[in-house]
């Protein structure tokens, strides 16, 4: 049977991508960023999984305003690096698991969460930076993704609650698949950042390390927040974290904080990151 | 029954929602067509002409034109479909956001450094009075 092992939850701010493509990882700027992803780089070489469930957001890249789906997974066996508009990202395709990926939408679906079956998808940085942060430079990505797109760009989101629960739904669905599977779940997006109008810039530490320590603790709690409470507290971009709460769905009530790491700025966000393992794995 | 907006007492802030993007449509879509390179290389040819081929109202043509990304946002424009614009131009999200702030790049660059913009003053119109 195929099982859920471990979550990570991190930021994906373009300009990490352009930062690691263009060779500036070791500039004064971006070194502290990246040495707080050098322990989870070896924690993942040394779990690597067989598949990632990647819950994300398409930033106008894939989706424009012809069709939103709240909620959309990909099923197709790969999927090319989206133009974004200066050429896609000198990275590998992403290889996705369309058996996983289909057993995992008829599931949900019939547990009243009503996904978009997506069969040809292109991937922007919110999917590939992810990749990047954790294994690196690659010739080919070392395991299997299913990208999992969540509409945070025309308001409103899915609620907090709403991508909690359908994180249990997906994690029952993983794990009634025959195929004897190692699954990660991981949260995208965020932490605290707003990047329209005259209150661009704005980052707010205290919102976000409250944010990481009940995303840990108290996670039921958490998913009741409302999106206002984003929105005026962490940006207008901040809502994005309700992404999180799908890959904390899908753990144990009770999990190993393995990795923690917070570092202000990278651009104009607020990065954010967690690495939490189901504590009977 | 109007819907309810708690979010519109958010200073600096408008939110991209359903009244927003019903009246950004087109100008969101011309923003998605600069994916193209051959629609950027048309629309910087003759930046006018390109803008007139939308059903965008003359406001947003000239917001465009004028690179006002406040007004656009105003408008209807939202920043992911902007950023389509000024990565055209060959310029970063700080660069917009630095715009639209109102300060230099460096004064902007330097805050982000030093934490970023406080939420304290920000969270509600008025509260700087």
């Amino acid at each position: 049977m195929a099982r859920v092992t471990a979550g990570v939850a991190t930021s994906h701010v373009p300009a990490i991508g352009a930062a690691m493509d263009l060779g500036k990882m070791s500039e004064p700027y971006w070194m502290p960023l990246f040495k707080g992803y050098e322990f989870s780089r070896q924690w993942m070489q040394k779990n690597t999984p067989d598949v990632i469930f990647l819950v994300y957001n398409d930033h106008a890249t894939s989706f424009s305003l012809e069709i939103i789906p709240t909620f959309a997974i990909g099923c197709a066996g790969q999927f090319a690096i989206a133009d974004e508009g200066w050429g896609p990202r000198p990275v590998p395709a992403v290889q996705g698991h369309p058996e996983l990926a289909s057993h995992i939408a008829q599931s949900v679906i019939e547990a009243d969460f009503d996904l978009t079956i997506v069969n040809r998808l292109d991937v922007d940085h919110g999917l590939t930076v992810p990749l990047s942060l954790l294994f690196g430079e690659r010739k080919a990505w070392p395991c299997r993704v299913i990208p999992f797109a969540v509409n945070v760009v025309q308001y409103p989101p899915p609620s907090g609650n709403r991508c909690y629960q359908l994180g249990k739904a997906i994690r029952r669905a993983i794990e009634s698949f025959d195929d004897d599977l190692d699954v990660q779940v991981w949260g995208t997006g965020g932490m605290s950042h707003q990047l329209q109008g005259p209150r661009a810039g704005l980052i707010n530490k205290e919102f976000d390390t409250r944010f990481l320590d009940r995303l840990v603790t108290d996670p039921e709690g958490l998913a009741k927040m409302p999106h206002i409470d984003y929105l005026r507290e962490a940006g207008s971009e901040g809502v994005e974290l309700v992404m999180w709460l799908t890959m904390r769905g899908a753990l144990d009530a009770q999990v190993n904080e393995v990795h923690r790491f917070y570092h202000v700025p990278a651009s104009n966000t607020a990065v954010g990151h967690l690495i939490l393992e189901n504590r009977r794995s | 029954m109007a819907l309810d907006k708690p979010y519109a007492d958010i200073p600096g802030t408008t939110i991209f929602d359903a009244d927003q993007a019903r009246k950004g449509y087109a100008l969101n879509m011309f923003c998605t067509s600069l994916m193209k390179a051959s629609n950027r290389e048309r629309f910087k040819g003759n930046e006018r002409a390109y803008l007139d081929e939308w059903p965008m109202s003359e406001e947003q043509r000239q917001a465009v034109l004028a690179r006002d990304y406040n007004r656009m946002i105003a408008l209807g424009g939202n920043i992911y479909f902007l950023a389509k614009i000024f990565a055209t131009d060959g310029k970063s999200f700080q660069y917009a956001a630095a715009l639209m702030t109102g300060m230099s790049q460096e004064d902007y660059a330097r805050m982000m450094l030093s934490g970023g913009r406080s939420p304290e003053g920000n969270r509600r119109k008025g509260e700087q009075g």
